[in-house]
């Protein structure tokens, strides 16, 4: 038999094992969070000392002062300080990235959009070829049909151009899907309603469904942005003109060979700058980020 | 799947005018490469590069029976499997922690999911900043303490400092889908077991590990995926396939027979057995996909 004070007691010993819980649970993501920015603490931190420093191997923990010297050299030149690697300077290279991401994120977003709408608001002969034909891209990432997208390239003559960057990753089925999953959620009730009204199809499109889809193609946007500043692959194969480097593979291509005698503190800015815009349009647009991803996958 | 919509508009001519952007792209950087991988996936070109003729299935036997390639197919499923495992691990154990800590839970989000936005590239470079033998905190602790630290030299130690790389990146992804996963498991089912008595990593084994088993596989298969072939940069940057072969994984090993060796026909040979690979992949995840739509 349990008396009041016994329930009492046990109430009291439940709460602080949940208390206690939470602490440890509290605890061990301070860790996870520390060690998940640890990396980036260095390389921030190692942005702000000069070459000599870096290069003897004494690692910093805490900022030094040459951040705005490393910076402007980064920016400027893209590090021939020291000696001259080659680089480029890194306002042309994040220019170059800046462009490659919105237009990927916007002639995806657009294309998909309308070849989403064709499918999900028209009858018509072909429907389901179309659909499949685009559905089946689904298979084929940019990595494994890299030599012949290449060969197609050269005899197109879009080598080193920025079309040649964008256009060949600017169609795909994740966006299409998407759209169409959505497309369908939109109630039949509006389209005969424009009907009534005698709204012809793209007037429908232009005043229901793209007021309707804001959301989906901001969330969209962020992940397809991301998706456009990260390319690696690609940039590397079809860029060799420097007007035209993008930040990443220019970044990388900085280190060679990873010689102890590299620049390293700007090539360590250089990252810095690498990384920020497409982690604030992340930690920014938090929301629409998390929403586009998990959407984007089912 | 929905039924198709009951109203809809009429016409042949403006729907296929919408699609013909997407259509046009397809065709040209999709279907046309895709088959020219497959027609010259059968063809061998001589040493001069002069003329082509068909060799039959020569190419992928002589594929198949190269130990490079049998070495680099191992590769991946070391690297992938490793990749895979650490980062689901980690994202599961700290989303079950942010699920707990409810109060704040948003904001370790917050803290958790950069790492998702930084290019693997980027990712590599951080990584070698740690661990460059030379100039890097831990390479030279490793090496002050009498660890021969080199990844430079060792296979192992490269293909680990590749691993923990591409995980790093990847548990970002997996937490916020754990962590989307456990937030959907009603509350009163946990407390229910709880009151019946059962200790929390019992409840975790019993009930919320079962009710995540879907969101764990679809992750599993991303996560391979994400492995075979977003990690080209983090391998590129970081050892280029070595030392020796030690980090060359299959998609590696197609870039640099296609682009260094310029060896077409085995090239693209590699290239039709990734795409099956591929193909095979997207129908398990679609098959699981179909599950869930049904429950």
């Amino acid at each position: 038999m349990t008396s009041a004070a016994e329930d009492a007691r046990l109430a009291a010993a439940t709460a602080r094992r949940q208390a206690m819980g939470r602490y440890v649970a509290h605890a061990i993501l301070a860790l996870g969070v520390l060690v998940f920015a640890f990396p980036i603490w260095i390389t921030i931190v190692g942005s702000t000392h000069d070459v000599n420093t870096i290069g003897r191997g004494d690692v910093p923990l805490w900022f030094g002062a040459e951040a705005v010297t490393n910076y402007l050299s980064a920016w400027l030149t893209g590090g021939s300080a020291v000696r001259t690697t080659g680089g480029v300077p890194a306002w042309i290279m994040l220019w170059n990235s800046l462009n490659m991401a919105v237009l990927i994120a916007v002639g995806k977003i657009a294309i998909s959009l309308l070849s989403a709408y064709a499918v999900v608001f028209f009858s018509f002969p072909g429907r389901m070829i179309a659909f499949w034909l685009i559905f089946i891209t689904l298979m084929l990432p940019v990595e494994v049909r890299i030599i012949p997208t290449f060969e197609v390239m050269v005899n197109m003559g879009l080598i080193n151009s920025m079309s040649g960057l964008v256009v060949p990753l600017i169609a795909s089925a994740t966006a299409t899907l998407l759209f169409r999953q959505f497309f369908l959620t939109i109630p039949d009730e509006y389209v005969e309603a424009a009907k009534i009204d005698g709204a012809g199809p793209l007037r429908f499109f232009r005043d229901v469904v793209l007021p309707l889809s804001i959301t989906n193609i901001a969330a969209l946007f962020v992940i397809l942005f991301i998706f456009g500043w990260n390319q690696y692959l690609w940039p590397l194969l079809i860029v060799s003109d420097k007007d035209l480097e993008t930040v990443v593979v220019g970044m990388t291509k900085m280190i060679g060979s990873g010689d102890a005698q590299n620049e390293w503190n700007v090539i360590m800015a250089t990252a810095v700058l690498a990384m920020v815009p497409p982690v604030a349009v992340v930690v920014l647009m938090q929301r629409w980020f998390v929403k586009g991803l998990t959407e984007t996958e089912k | 799947m929905r039924l198709r919509k009951k109203v809809i508009f009429k016409g042949t001519a403006l729907p296929w005018l919408l699609l013909l952007p997407q259509l046009i792209i397809t065709g040209i950087f999709f279907f046309w490469p895709a088959g020219q991988a497959i027609y010259s996936s059968f063809l061998r070109e001589d040493a001069f590069g002069l003329s082509r003729e068909f060799v039959g299935l020569e190419n992928f036997t002589d594929v198949l029976a190269d130990p490079n390639y049998l070495a680099a197919g191992w590769n991946t499923v070391v690297f992938s499997s490793a990749v895979a495992i650490t980062a689901l691990a980690a994202a599961l154990f700290l989303a079950v922690q942010a699920d707990k800590a409810i109060r704040g839970a948003n904001a370790y989000k917050t803290l958790l999911i950069w790492p998702y936005a930084v290019a693997p590239a980027v990712a590599a470079v951080l990584w070698l900043f740690m661990f460059h033998p030379q100039i890097g905190l831990f390479g030279r602790f490793l090496n002050g303490i009498g660890i021969q630290w080199d990844y430079k030299v060792n296979g192992n130690q490269a293909m680990l400092l590749v691993i923990l790389a591409a995980a790093w990146k990847q548990v970002s992804y997996n937490f916020i889908f754990f962590l989307a996963g456990l937030q959907s498991i009603p509350r009163a089912v946990l407390e229910a077991a709880a009151i019946d008595g059962a200790r929390p990593i019992r409840r975790f084994w019993t009930i919320i590990f079962p009710l995540l088993a879907p969101t764990s596989f679809f992750l599993l298969v991303v996560n391979i995926v994400y492995a075979f072939f977003d990690t080209f940069g983090i391998i590129h940057a970081l050892t280029q396939g070595g030392p020796g072969q030690s980090t060359t994984t299959l998609i590696y090993k197609v870039y640099v027979d296609g682009v260094q060796n310029l060896n077409f026909g085995s090239s693209a040979a590699q290239s039709v057995i990734l795409m099956a690979i591929v193909i095979l992949l997207t129908a398990v995840q679609f098959r699981f996909i179909e599950k869930k739509v049904h429950y």
